[in-house]
C-alpha cells in the first residue's frame, strides 16, 4: 500500500531536490548566519568558533551616532518614493486610458516601460552625467533661466528629491500596468448608462473609473507598506556620496559600509537583522490588511 | 465625443503622453548624443539631442579596450549560463509544486520551505560569509548558483500549470507517462508562453546584475560589464586614469567615452525589448488568475 505510493511520488520529490539544496546552502544558510549578530565574530575563528556577546552588538548600534539618521532617511526617501510612485502612476493610466487610437497607446507605453528595464548601473552614469553641474543638460537648461549650475548630486537638500524624481522616472511607466489592468476590468455597461444620463468623460472618470481603481489602489499601498524600510539600496548605492550622507545615507548602504568597507561584520549583520524583523512584522502585517481589506492572496 | 471640449481634451491628452513619453527617453538620447560628439562640444555642454561634430571615435576606443571585452565575455558567459540553470530549476521546481497535496504528500512542507525564503532572509554579511565559506569568491558560480533558484518565478509558472486542462495529465497517466515525462512532453511545450516569458526576464535580470558581481568576484579582471561600468562610469576612480592620456589620442574624452560605454551597456536590452515587451504584457498577468 505505501511502497506504490512512495514510488509515484518519488520523481516528484527528485524534481523538488535541486532547488531544495540550492535554497538550503543559499538562503537557509545565511539565516543560520543571523547568528554572528550575537558573536564577536571574527573571519579566522569562524562562525562556530566564536565567542557570544549576547546584545552588545545591538546595544552598540543604537550607540552609532548615524544611526537615527539613517532611519529617518530610509523611512522619508522610501515614503516619499511610495506616495509620488502611486499618484504618478494612476495620472498616467488614466491619461493612456482615455486615448482612442490603440497604435499610439502602444507607442507610448512601449518608450515609457523602457527604462524599467535598465539597470541604476546604467541610469545612475546617466544621471550622473546629466545632472553634472559643468557640462549637464539639466544645468545647461536651467541656465537658460539665468540660473546658476546646481550640483544635485553633491547637495543634501537636493539629493533625496534626485532619488524620488529618478525612482518615479524609472518605474512609473512600467507601473502603469497594474492600472491599465484595473480599468480593462471596469464594465463597460457603466460608460454606456453614464453617457445616456448625460455624463461628460470628466464626470465618467470622477464616478465610474476612479472608485473602479480604489481596490487595486488600497491594495499596492498596503502592499508597498511593507516596504518602508527598502529605500532602494541599487539606486542610492550609485548615486551617493559622503557629501549627502545626512540626507542620503539609508539602512542598507549604512550595512555595506560596516560589513564590507570596515569589516565589522557583528555589527553590520545586526543591523541588518534589525530591519528584516521590522520588515517582516510590517510585511506580515500589511499581507494580513491587504487580505482583509481586498481579499488579497498570493496563492 | 465630438464636442468642442471633447476635441481640446483629446488633442491636449495626446500632447501630455508625448512630452511625457519624450521627457522619458531625453536622458537616454542626450548619453547617445554625447557619446557621439567631439570631446570639446561634450565638455562645453554644447550637446542636447543631436551629435555636435559627429564621430564614431569614442565607440572605436571602447571597443577596443580590453577591459570591456573581457568583461562583455563574462556577461554574456554569466547570462547563458544563469539563464539556463534558472530556467531548469524553476520549470521542474514548479511541477510537483503544482500537484494537489493528495497526489504530493511532501508539498505543503515543500510550499513553506520556499515561501518562507521570500520573506526571511539572512541579509548580507551571512550571505557573503557563505559563499566565501564554499570558495566559490572569484568563481563565476558565485554569480550564478545563489540566486539559481527563483521562488517568485516558480509561484508564477505553478500557477500557469494549474491553468492547464487536467485532462491531458490524466490521459497521459493512463497511457503509462511517468512525471517525467507528462514534464517534458506536455506541460512544457504548453507552456511555452510562460516560459518565454521568463526566459526573457532571467536573462535581462542576470544581465542587469551588478552587485554580487561587484563584491564576490575579488579582482576587475572577474567582473561582469554592470560590476565593472559600477567601477568607470559611477565611482570614477581607477582605469580612468589611463584615459587622461586617452584625451590626446583624438576627439575623445572622459565624459563621451562613459557615455559610449552607458550606451552599450543599455543597448542588449533595448534589442530584446521589444521581444520582452510583447510577452511581459500577456507574461505579468500570467499566473495572476486562480480558479
Amino acid at each position: 500500500m505505501i511502497k506504490p505510493k512512495i514510488r509515484r511520488q518519488l520523481p516528484l520529490h527528485l524534481m523538488v531536490a535541486p532547488s531544495f539544496i540550492l535554497v538550503l546552502i543559499f538562503s537557509y544558510g545565511p539565516i543560520v548566519g543571523l547568528m554572528i549578530a550575537f558573536q564577536k565574530f571574527s573571519i579566522v575563528k569562524g562562525m562556530f568558533g566564536s565567542p557570544f556577546v549576547g546584545w552588545d552588538n545591538f546595544d552598540y548600534m543604537f550607540k552609532l551616532p548615524e544611526i537615527w539618521q539613517v532611519i529617518r532617511n530610509t523611512v522619508g526617501i522610501s515614503i516619499m518614493k511610495i506616495a509620488a510612485g502611486l499618484v504618478v502612476p494612476i495620472l498616467v493610466a488614466l491619461l493612456l486610458n482615455e486615448v482612442r487610437k490603440q497604435a499610439f497607446k502602444r507607442w507610448i507605453q512601449t518608450m515609457i516601460y523602457l527604462p524599467h528595464f535598465l539597470s541604476w548601473i546604467i541610469l545612475g552614469g546617466v544621471l550622473i552625467d546629466i545632472l553634472s553641474p559643468t557640462s549637464g543638460i539639466v544645468n545647461q537648461f536651467l541656465g537658460l533661466f539665468g540660473i546658476e549650475p546646481i550640483f544635485f548630486l553633491g547637495n543634501a537638500h537636493w539629493f533625496p528629491v534626485v532619488v524620488v524624481i529618478s525612482d518615479v522616472w524609472k518605474e512609473f511607466g512600467f507601473s502603469t500596468i497594474v492600472y491599465l489592468a484595473a480599468l480593462a476590468g471596469i464594465n463597460p455597461a457603466l460608460y454606456e448608462a453614464a453617457v445616456i444620463d448625460g455624463a461628460n468623460r470628466w464626470k465618467q472618470t470622477l464616478h465610474i473609473t476612479l472608485p473602479g481603481m480604489i481596490p487595486i489602489i488600497i491594495l499596492l499601498v498596503t502592499l508597498s507598506l511593507g516596504n518602508v524600510l527598502n529605500a532602494g539600496f541599487d539606486q542610492i548605492f550609485n548615486l551617493y556620496s559622503p557629501v549627502v550622507y545626512e540626507s542620503g545615507d539609508i539602512i542598507d548602504t549604512l550595512v555595506y559600509r560596516l560589513g564590507l568597507e570596515q569589516a565589522q561584520y557583528s555589527l553590520a549583520t545586526a543591523v541588518g537583522l534589525i530591519k528584516s524583523v521590522v520588515s517582516i512584522v510590517l510585511i506580515s502585517g500589511s499581507y494580513y490588511l491587504a487580505y482583509r481589506a481586498a481579499n488579497y492572496r498570493i496563492f | 465625443m465630438k464636442t468642442l471640449s471633447g476635441r481640446i481634451f483629446n488633442i491636449s491628452n495626446t500632447v501630455i503622453l508625448i512630452l511625457l513619453a519624450f521627457l522619458c527617453l531625453f536622458p537616454l538620447i542626450n548619453i547617445l548624443a554625447v557619446s557621439l560628439s567631439s570631446s570639446t562640444a561634450a565638455s562645453a555642454g554644447e550637446v542636447s539631442l543631436w551629435p555636435v561634430d559627429f564621430t564614431w571615435e569614442s565607440y572605436d576606443f571602447v571597443i577596443q579596450k580590453p577591459e570591456f571585452l573581457r568583461s562583455l565575455g563574462i556577461s554574456v558567459e554569466r547570462v547563458l549560463l544563469g539563464t539556463m540553470l534558472n530556467m531548469i530549476l524553476t520549470i521542474t521546481l514548479a511541477y510537483p509544486l503544482s500537484k494537489e497535496s493528495a497526489s504530493f504528500s511532501g508539498r505543503l512542507f515543500y510550499v513553506w520551505f520556499f515561501v518562507l525564503t521570500m520573506l526571511v532572509s539572512g541579509g548580507l554579511i551571512p550571505w557573503y560569509i557563505v559563499i566565501q565559506k564554499l570558495h566559490l569568491l572569484g568563481t563565476i558560480w558565485a554569480l550564478i548558483l545563489p540566486g539559481a533558484v527563483n521562488v517568485f518565478n516558480a509561484v508564477l509558472l505553478l500557477n500557469f500549470y494549474r491553468g492547464l486542462p487536467r485532462e491531458i495529465e490524466e490521459a497521459a497517466f493512463v497511457d503509462g507517462a511517468g512525471h517525467w515525462k507528462i514534464l517534458w512532453s506536455i506541460y512544457v511545450p504548453l507552456s511555452m508562453p510562460a516560459i518565454a516569458t521568463l526566459i526573457l526576464f532571467s536573462m535581462v535580470g542576470h544581465w542587469n546584475s551588478w552587485f554580487d558581481g561587484l563584491i564576490l568576484m575579488n579582482s576587475p579582471e572577474k567582473y561582469p560589464l554592470q560590476s565593472y561600468m559600477q567601477t568607470v562610469v559611477i565611482n570614477r576612480d581607477l582605469s580612468l586614469v589611463s584615459m587622461a592620456d586617452a584625451n590626446s589620442l583624438g576627439d575623445i574624452s572622459d565624459r563621451t567615452l562613459k557615455s559610449a560605454q552607458i550606451f552599450l551597456a543599455a543597448l542588449p536590452i533595448i534589442c530584446v525589448y521589444p521581444f520582452l515587451q510583447r510577452f511581459f504584457i500577456k507574461g505579468v498577468v500570467v499566473g495572476s488568475v486562480k480558479e
